[in-house]
């Protein structure tokens, strides 16, 4: 069985016209590289897909009053390209970049990778290093959630693909003392998940050297997508050095908690976190002692 | 908007332009591009290796875009310009497309199974480059959604590099 009805409206008001019609019969659909695996192996219970890929309002990626907007429908090609997230969303053009395949980028989108929720998630663990808000439209109701808090479980979002529109995102646009960088660690370069992967912000005090701020995202190093709060707490405020770094490193390590998978073994995934945190930190501000082996 | 014929839903019709041919047909709203190409229209180029988005070798071109017709929904074909191997050649029966050649004369094809889409990820790679000059790295990355189990890439990268190369120096020429 598949679904009788393939719409493509080219318009957010008539999405949600569909959505409001259909009653919960209806899915939305972006690139479909999450969904059409999935109902390959698993029939989704679907009467009708409204596909998005087709509203130009939705594939917009804009500055705006300080802010940057990135439209749900935008695929990570359309981040990889862009000179503005380049320019003030390295983090998230960097996660892009690493997704999948040319052929899955050139598809995938933003949103679905968000609402697809899967803990490493590698635009979504940006997002959230980003403290990036989701707009949502739903018929009759517009909201805007902070990112971190939509993901309730592995593949589980509170955004119902039912009911519920994904327009954009959107953060802060960076001044002259932040910094974000993305690390990933994978069996190869292409198509192959996460084994860990990491999204970076920081914010550096006036002179320049004590770290002011800093937001680490992790993945898949619990259920959903992780703020590691303890190792961030604990390097606010500090000015920093090798030592400083290493015991991040071991702090972040001893945080999270990952699972045995067929990718690598828990204990393995702890010791990778703190490298690639002490290794992001590094990049994101262009220490000296970098290690030069790696691209 | 587009999509069904009628609000009950069922077959719908879709227009586009394939290997530079106009096409209208209806389809089954399940149907996959990939399904489209192969079952419908007879064009067996485009093969199914996987069917998940994981081997490339189902790969076409899509507005200047390669994509993997396995996960494609056939529906959105519609308004599309859509490229296969069998349009490589620009239309010239028995003729190959100048990357053909170079993929025969560099032994970059044992198999077969993989090369039309690797030749479409190259094309796609290359159009999106034309006019920078390219490096072996670049072609690698262009290339990464595409698996081989025959050749270990060595060869098909040089085709392409070669490729690339000859172009470069074609332009010089010119200007
Ligand atoms: C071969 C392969 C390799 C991959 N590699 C990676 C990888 O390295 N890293 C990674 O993170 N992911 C990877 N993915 C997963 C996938 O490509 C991404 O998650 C992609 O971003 C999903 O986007 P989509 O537009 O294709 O989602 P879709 O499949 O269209 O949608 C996914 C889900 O989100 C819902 N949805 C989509 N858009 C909206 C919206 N605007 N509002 C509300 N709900 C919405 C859909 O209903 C569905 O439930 C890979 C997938 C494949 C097939
Ligand atoms: S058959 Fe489509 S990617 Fe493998
Ligand atoms: S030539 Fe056989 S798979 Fe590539």
């Amino acid at each position: 069985m598949t679904w009788e009805n393939y719409f493509m409206p080219s318009t957010t008001g008539e999405v949600l016209a569909l959505l409001e019609q259909h009653q919960g019969q209806a899915r939305l659909v972006a690139g479909g590289t999450d969904l059409m695996v999935q109902h390959r192996w698993d029939p989704l219970e679907v009467k009708s897909l409204i596909d998005i890929g087709r509203v130009p309002a939705l594939k917009e990626i804009r500055e705006d009053h300080g802010r940057i907007y990135v439209g749900a429908a935008v695929t990570h090609s359309q981040l990889v390209d862009s000179a503005l997230i380049q320019g003030k969303g390295r983090v998230l053009a960097e996660a892009a970049r690493s997704v999948g395949s040319p052929q899955v980028r050139n598809v995938g989108t933003v949103g679905g990778n968000v609402v697809n929720a899967q803990p490493a998630a590698d635009t979504a663990i940006a997002l959230v290093a980003l403290d990036a808000l989701v707009h949502v439209s739903s018929p009759g109701k517009e909201r805007e959630i902070p990112v971190a808090e939509i993901f309730l479980g592995p593949g589980k979002s509170s955004i119902d693909p039912a009911k519920d529109l994904v327009t954009a995102f959107s953060f802060s646009a960076p001044d002259s003392r932040e910094r974000t960088y993305f690390v990933r660690f994978a069996r190869r370069e292409a198509l192959a998940l996460p084994l860990v992967n990491l999204g970076l912000w920081l914010q550096l005090e006036e002179d320049g050297h004590a770290l002011k701020d800093i937001r680490i995202a992790v993945g898949p190093m619990a259920v959903v997508p992780y703020r590691a709060r303890k190792t961030e707490a604990s390097l606010k405020g500090a000015v920093l050095n090798e030592e400083i770094l290493k015991k991040a490193g071991h702090s972040i390590s001893e945080e999270v908690t990952p699972r045995d998978s067929f990718r690598g073994s828990a204990a393995f995934k702890k010791r990778l976190i703190g490298v690639a945190l002490k290794r992001g930190i590094e990049r994101a501000l262009d220490l000296k002692g970098v290690d030069r082996h790696e691209r | 908007m587009s999509g069904n014929n009628n609000e009950q839903g069922g077959r719908l019709t879709i227009n586009f332009r394939l290997n530079e041919k106009e096409y209208s047909l209806e389809i089954d709203p399940g149907e996959r591009l990939l399904d489209l190409i192969r079952n419908r229209l007879g064009l067996i180029g485009a093969k199914e290796g996987c069917g998940m988005g994981e081997c490339g070798a189902c790969t076409v071109i899509m507005n200047g875009q390669a994509v993997n017709s396995c996960i494609i929904p056939a529906a959105r074909a519609d308004g599309a310009e859509i490229l296969t191997v069998e349009g490589l050649s620009g239309g010239m029966e028995n003729d190959l497309h100048p990357l053909q050649k170079i993929f025969l004369e560099k032994g970059a094809v044992q198999c077969g199974y993989c090369t039309p889409g690797m030749l479409l990820s190259a094309k796609a790679f290359l159009d999106k480059n034309r006019g920078r000059e390219i490096r072996r790295e670049q072609i690698k990355e262009g290339i990464s959604g595409n698996l081989c189990r025959c050749t270990g890439y060595q060869k098909i990268i040089e085709a392409i590099y070669c490729y690339a190369r000859e172009a470069e120096r074609a332009e010089e020429r010119k200007g």
